[in-house]
């Protein structure tokens, strides 16, 4: 394998690492929140892919408008599925908010087959980003590039708002102790769906780019990305942003490199994810950022 | 100031409070006393609404708090440190404190809250940056009332705020409610150390199984012989 053709695999690594990161972040901070691994996070992806398609075809609206649009707009789905499917369960046991999600995650898929057909259907790229770039005899599509790039703005301000705002430091309260929470007049409500829909916008962030770069979408497109993404989170520590991320380029570099270096073994790529998360589960079941349970009491 | 009418509380069929009532009167320290298990702290859940109320009202200046949310009433200026200390583990003291100021918007307001509580509190000034779940009980408690002072609530209830402390500390929290008091406030306490509460409260209650069985002043509880014999461990 020569240098270029190994750059190549890198930068391929780095930005399917970064879609991975980004939808993992969802997980991470649901559950870092509700305790609650939102299984219907991957069909919302879905969905933030699809309201930017029919955006795109159907109306006016220039193309960079459209992305915001149908971020701002998949946000506010998850806050009305976290309204509709898990609210009404609060205080009850664990399992049962799960068997919701997994019933929302079905009813999703099923209403984006019935909604916009089973048939594929091709994302409608904007030809300014269906660039190709040749650096230093590497040749990367511009998307590559613009990905990790957002990933890490995205990051950044995220970043912000948890560990600097007032929202940040209710959303980090509420993830230790709801009634406290309420006693400091915390409108606990409020923090939820904020939650919701920041993890429901990034999704739809991962959900457009990923449109982009593999520019064919499906109803059940988001099922896979789903399950990966849950794994990037767990292999992170889930509960923990910065690991959700590392988990995602864990596992984004780790699936290019395989198929890179063992081509013959291309066919167990989706595999690949979980027998990392087996491994991680044997191995550190916390994941790698994953907090201590004891604390002083 | 604070009145609470027939409260009922009960837990999956078992009743914690059989028709509470309750008077807070301004300026006040209102002590509640009675045995674990009594209703002290369903109470003051109830007032918070943080558990159910099955029967009953909570009034407060004319206002009914009876079904409104939690936050709601910590918007009216009751506040509540709770049992158990439940400080923000992963958050630092300053940040506990500044959560403690949620619902105020004005941020000279609470800068300058803050400088007050540190008054109160130097301990907590020196651990500002520290994570609160490192600090150790005795602070953490500090901690806990300070944060709920952050709201200037006109009522402060505190649930047992020397419960596990060293006696040394347990003085000190006690000369830090009289402080808090003669700075003008509310307060409504609960305590195990019934000797303690009683020698400072204006008013006192006393609650067995649900309801309350007796009521008076500080002074005269604390000469009442089924007082002393069940709370303070002396024998007639």
């Amino acid at each position: 394998m020569s240098i270029q053709e190994f750059l190549q695999h890198v930068a391929n690594g780095t930005s399917l690492g970064s879609l991975y990161a980004l939808i993992a972040i969802g997980y991470t901070l649901v559950y870092g929140i509700l305790r609650l691994i939102n299984f219907a996070h991957g069909d919302i992806f879905m969905l933030g892919a699809y309201i930017t398609y029919y955006g795109i075809i159907y109306t006016p609206i220039p193309w960079w408008l459209v992305f915001i649009l149908a971020c701002v707009l998949t946000g506010l789905v998850g806050l009305t599925l976290e309204k509709l499917a898990y609210k009404p369960l609060r205080g009850q046991p664990r399992i049962t908010i799960l068997i919701s999600a997994i019933g929302a995650s079905f009813l999703l898929q099923n209403l984006g087959v019935l909604l916009f057909s089973g048939r594929p259907k091709a994302f409608p790229t904007p030809a300014i980003l269906s660039r190709t770039l040749i650096i230093g005899g590497v040749s990367v599509s511009l998307i590559s590039i613009i990905i990790p790039i957002v990933t890490i703005i995205i990051l950044a301000i995220l970043s912000f708002i948890i560990q600097k705002t007032k929202t940040g430091m209710a959303m980090r309260a509420l993830s230790k102790d709801y009634e406290a929470a309420s006693l400091m007049g915390i409108d606990i409500n409020g923090v939820i769906s904020f939650t919701f829909f920041i993890g429901s916008f990034l999704a739809a962030v991962g959900g457009i780019m990923w449109g982009i770069k593999y520019p064919q979408l499906i109803p059940l497109m988001g099922v896979m990305p789903g399950l990966k993404c849950f794994i990037a989170a767990v292999i992170g520590g889930i509960g923990n942003i910065t690991g959700a991320v590392i988990g995602g380029f864990i596992l984004g570099l780790g699936e290019i490199m395989l198929i890179a270096f063992l081509p013959s073994l291309t066919g167990y790529r989706d595999a690949f994810a979980f027998i990392l998360l087996i491994l991680i589960l044997l191995i550190k079941p916390t994941g790698l950022m994953g907090e201590k349970i004891a604390e002083k009491v | 100031m604070l009145t609470i009418n027939d409260l009922h509380v009960s837990y999956g069929g078992i009743k914690a409070l059989r028709g509470i009532n309750l008077k807070i009167e301004e300026n006040k320290i209102v002590t509640l006393i009675g045995a674990n298990g009594a209703g002290k702290s369903s109470t003051l859940r109830a007032i918070m609404n943080l558990v159910k109320k099955q029967s009953g009202t909570v009034e407060y200046n004319g206002t009914d708090l009876t079904n409104l949310k939690t936050m709601d009433i910590v918007k009216k200026g009751i506040a509540l440190s709770p049992e158990g200390r439940r400080v923000f583990p992963n958050l630092t003291v300053e940040e506990n404190l500044i959560l403690g100021a949620y619902t105020i918007n004005d941020k000279e307001d609470i800068k300058r809250t803050m400088g007050e509580i540190y008054n109160l509190f130097p301990r907590l000034k020196e651990r500002s940056w520290q994570k609160a779940g490192t600090l150790s009980g005795g602070e953490q408690q500090m901690l806990a009332v300070g944060r709920a002072m952050m709201v200037h609530p006109k009522i402060l209830m505190l649930d047992e705020p020397s419960l596990g402390l060293a006696p040394l500390l347990v003085k000190d929290i006690f000369d830090i409610i009289k402080e808090i008091h003669r700075q003008g406030n509310t307060i409504l306490l609960i305590e195990q150390n019934a000797k303690k509460a009683l020698e400072i409260a204006d008013y006192g209650y006393v609650i067995e199984t649900g309801s309350i069985v007796l009521e008076g002043e500080g002074k005269s509880l604390l000469n009442n012989d089924k007082v002393r014999e069940a709370y303070l461990g002396e024998s007639r």
